[in-house]
């Protein structure tokens, strides 16, 4: 790519059709790069849905391809959720299966047919190459050098930021999420440069489609305020700004609020307050403006001023007072999060055990964004240094994203465009600087500057050249040779590096499990298809499957059974009823699965492989949002041992023993293993040599590695026993000596 | 029009404020040339009001007193719906939001016209032709209407 980039360096002077072709030939090469980088995994594994919440789109895209626009539209799922079934239509970004949904049906009208699920699987490679396309649309709005653009789109091409939420078979939101937001702001900078209402409507029509498809919208929709907001503090207020800005606030206010899911948030909600208020600042500021321009007072002018800043702090105030009283809603908790870092961890503890929901580490940084992460606030330097209308929004974009993806790990993925632009403007500052010298003319020029007057050349180039000058000493050409061959070398490690994580780091399906056998074949675990291949052949239709929310999207997606919960959480009381199930003893949660028509209990167990993802890690998580709920019943303190260690084997508490989750993971363990020696390979503990007793519940499926087991729940006792006393009658528990005493009785009532 | 109740709003207040505190502090020549100023901005405020209206009548071409002639009558329409709103409540809050963000919708896009057809302002809009601008109009009206008829079920 790189070798391209200067290639156009050099023909540059040949004339705009030999630079137009080139240009069309690096941009299909990135595409091809873009698509070709992501495919590592359908090519190793098999072209299949990756993670768990894919799961759950892929499933509304075939019931939308197999029913159409108006059923999906109002499609009332009975198969989740299972007391209460989820409306899916209304509790969903349909954007993103509407989308595949066109593809194969424009597909099919081409005489090509599809199958759907290789649509959504190839549907995010498709889009990065898009992304790309739009990364250099962008970029040429930003910078006046040619090549800024095209190294811009090379690097969103192969980021490993993106990627690794990209990749073939990752069939989530930001699939075509980050397209549709760097189009967005393309659209939004050539709106807000030409001052057209034109572009600014079609910048509202593509946020329409961001706001279908995302719940990242909402950054668009605070950015973009706060762009203009800064753009006015600055004094830059022009009729450009109010055109642009008005139109797209009309027009995509509208627009977002089409989407069901959506509905009046954009009236009601704090979130979208700033733009309701930049939308009205605007409008007095252009009044003011256009009275101003009538009077040319001076005293008229700052009482206008005075009116300006009253009628704002009066609708900040109004604004608070709604807050407060409640007309508008507070933030939500997901976003309040965000401000407040502690906010979750102590208040809704389903929000902090999702892992994405962390602080990032430094070297999450580095790993995902490699040489564009330290030429990134070199890009935003260069950008104070011309400071026009879209360079501050790089600013103002780069101080937010950069905040946000420091916060969560997850909102790495909306600071990476960013970080792509700015270092494409560095870079191609820096060749620019260095290349340009190549031509004799500027050659000789330098030389005999050099020799004459030595300094004075300096101020007339960039920034960096100066800087460098002095270091390499007089002979330029060693000097820009070194340089431009630095940065080459730089951006060969770079997709040297990137081509390396995706391949090592983001390229495995979490659903099968790979490893390698000591001769460096590949061993594939396929234990979760197995296990839910045989709840989709072997159960009843509508047989409810109980299991941890994590799952809830796959056992719906591939065993195609109703469940209790799922990782749409949005319902935690229920979800607590789960978690309250799981870490009760039997007595307790038996009735819990009756009352909830349970027939199947699924957990994940990888004790006997080392798989560290599994249920007893996570138990915690569920210990804790059931006592949120129910604080008396289950406490967190009684699974730990008095010195405070959370302990499997013989020092594990009483509780903890008796508590479901324990006793299904590890039920009939000990058999595998010689006597005594029966050992987790996860918790590293040597287990009790006798094992947990099931009463309510019978083992129905353990899938070859341990990893999925599923326990049937029994029905109620023929002759009314509790299901304890039937085991243990069952056993021969009964008592030698047949004790003559009474027990304590009751009255019989009826 | 507007303009001109803006301007009486804003203009009489300035010389309450001066006068109270002009007359306990200052000495007199400056209380004198302060309190002369806001009288001139006193008297002028009628006035200016009458000659910024003369001269909006004067100076202003047929077809932008046109496009003033309807904004004015959107936020007509608007501030209507607005206190039929206040006074009957929001039932069908997607019927009010919808006729409400019309009439809302149409005003700003009418006013980016006026602000793009405007003969001033041809420095900062030298791509855009008035042909183009009314295209443009057209065109985010057309998408406006759209979706208020789309979001008024």
């Amino acid at each position: 790519m790189t070798v391209a980039t200067q290639n156009s360096y050099l023909t540059g002077a040949k004339g705009r059709n030999t630079r137009g072709l080139l240009r069309l030939v690096i941009l299909c090469t990135i595409a091809a790069a873009a698509v070709s980088s992501r495919l590592f995994s359908v090519i190793r594994f098999e072209s299949i849905i990756h993670e768990f919440d894919p799961w759950f789109n892929f499933r509304a895209t075939k019931y939308l391809v197999a029913n159409g626009f108006y059923d999906f539209w109002d499609w009332f799922d009975d198969r989740t959720w299972h007391p209460l079934g989820r409306v899916t239509g209304g509790t969903l970004y349909p954007g993103l299966m509407v989308t595949s949904g066109a593809i194969y049906h424009a597909l099919k009208a081409l005489t090509l047919p599809v199958d759907i699920r290789n649509i959504c699987v190839l549907l995010a490679p498709a889009f990065s190459g898009l992304t790309a396309f739009a990364t250099y649309l962008f970029t040429n709005e930003m910078s006046t050098t040619p090549s800024a653009g095209l190294l811009a789109a090379i690097f969103m091409g192969i980021a490993p930021g993106y990627i690794s939420r990209s990749v073939a078979g990752s069939y989530d939101n930001e699939a075509i999420a980050i397209f549709l937001l760097v189009f967005t702001f393309y659209l939004w900078i050539k709106a807000i440069k030409l001052g057209s209402a034109f572009w600014g409507a079609l910048c509202a029509l593509f946020y329409g489609y961001m706001v279908s498809a995302w719940g990242g919208y909402v950054f668009i929709t605070n950015l973009i305020p706060l762009h203009v907001f800064v753009l006015v503090c600055m004094g830059r207020f022009s009729s450009r700004v109010y055109v642009s800005y008005c139109t797209w606030y009309a027009l995509g206010t509208l627009a977002s609020m089409q989407i069901p899911f959506v509905g009046f948030l954009p009236i009601r909600s704090s979130e979208h307050m700033s733009a309701l208020g930049v939308f009205g600042l605007l409008q007095l500021i252009g009044f003011v403006e256009f009275v101003r321009s009538g009077v040319p007072s001076k005293q008229f002018q700052t009482l206008l001023r005075g009116f300006v800043v009253l009628v704002f702090s009066v609708a900040l105030g109004g604004l608070v007072l709604l807050t407060v009283s409640g007309v508008i809603a507070p933030w939500t908790g997901r976003f309040y999060s965000l401000w407040d870092t502690g906010y979750a961890k102590i208040h809704i503890p389903i929000i902090a055990s999702v892992s994405e929901h962390q602080p990032t580490a430094w070297p999450a940084f580095f790993f995902d964004l490699n040489l564009l992460i330290w030429l990134f606030p070199a890009g935003v330097y260069l950008c104070f240094l011309k400071l026009s209308d879209e360079q501050v929004f790089v600013v103002v974009y780069s101080i937010l994203a950069s905040y946000f993806s420091g916060v969560m790990v997850r909102l790495m993925l909306t600071l990476t465009p960013i970080v792509c632009v700015t270092a494409a403007m560095v870079l191609s500052t820096i060749l620019e600087t260095y290349l340009s010298m190549k031509s004799p003319k500027s050659d000789a020029e330098s030389v005999a500057a050099e020799a004459a007057a030595g300094k004075k050349f300096v101020p007339n180039k960039g920034g960096l050249r100066s800087m460098r000058n002095p270091l390499v000493g007089i002979y330029t050409v060693v000097s820009k040779s070194t340089v431009v061959g630095a940065m080459t070398l730089y951006l060969l490690v770079f997709v040297l590096h990137c081509t390396w994580v995706t391949s090592n780091a983001y390229s495995s399906p979490s659903v099968v499990l790979a490893s390698k056998l000591p001769d460096g074949s590949q061993h594939i675990i396929d234990d979760y298809r197995e296990a839910y291949q045989w709840l989709r052949q072997n159960t009843k239709e509508d047989a409810k499957v109980m299991a941890w929310w994590d799952y809830g999207y796959q056992i719906g997606g591939m065993a195609d059974r109703p469940t209790l919960v799922d990782n749409n959480t949005w319902n935690n009381t229920h979800i607590a009823t789960v978690g309250k199930a799981m870490s009760s003893s039997e007595e307790v949660s038996y009735p819990i699965m009756r009352q909830h028509e349970v027939d199947y209990v699924l957990v994940v167990f990888g004790g006997l492989l080392g798989y560290s993802g599994d249920d007893i890690n996570k138990f915690l998580w569920m210990v804790r949002i059931a006592e949120g709920i129910w604080p008396e019943e289950v406490k967190e303190r009684d699974f730990f041992t008095p010195r405070g260690e959370y302990k499997v084997d013989h020092e594990a508490t009483d509780t903890m023993k008796n508590s479901l989750m324990y006793k299904m993971s590890y039920y009939n363990y000990n058999g595998l293993f010689p006597p005594g020696q029966a050992q987790d390979r996860v918790r590293g503990a040597k287990l009790p040599d006798v094992g947990p007793v099931l009463n309510s519940i019978e083992e129905a499926y353990t899938s070859e590695n341990w990893i999925i087991r599923i326990y049937k729940v029994k029905d109620l006792d023929n002759v009314g026993r509790e299901h304890g006393a039937a085991a243990s009658f069952e056993r021969g528990n009964k008592k030698k000596k047949a004790a003559k005493k009474r027990g304590p009785k009751v009255l019989r009532v009826e | 029009m507007a303009a001109k109740r803006n301007a009486r709003d804003v203009t009489p207040s300035p010389p309450i404020n001066k006068s109270g505190t002009s007359t306990p502090t200052t000495p007199a020549p400056a209380v004198k040339t302060v309190t002369s100023k806001s009288k001139d901005a006193n008297l002028s405020a009628q006035e200016v009001a009458v000659a910024m209206w003369d001269n909006y009548v004067k100076a202003t071409p047929q077809r932008t007193k046109l496009i003033d002639v309807f904004m004015a009558f959107l936020v007509v329409v608007g501030v209507l719906q607005f206190v039929y709103c206040v006074i009957v409540g929001n039932y069908p809050f997607n019927a009010f939001l919808s006729g409400f963000s019309a009439t809302v919708g149409q005003f700003v896009l009418t006013a980016s016209l006026r602000i793009q057809t405007n003969a001033e302002n041809k420095a900062e809009f030298e791509s855009i032709s008035p042909e183009r601008a009314f295209a443009d109009y057209v065109f985010g009206s057309l998408i406006l209407h759209f979706f208020c008829v789309n979001f008024i079920n």
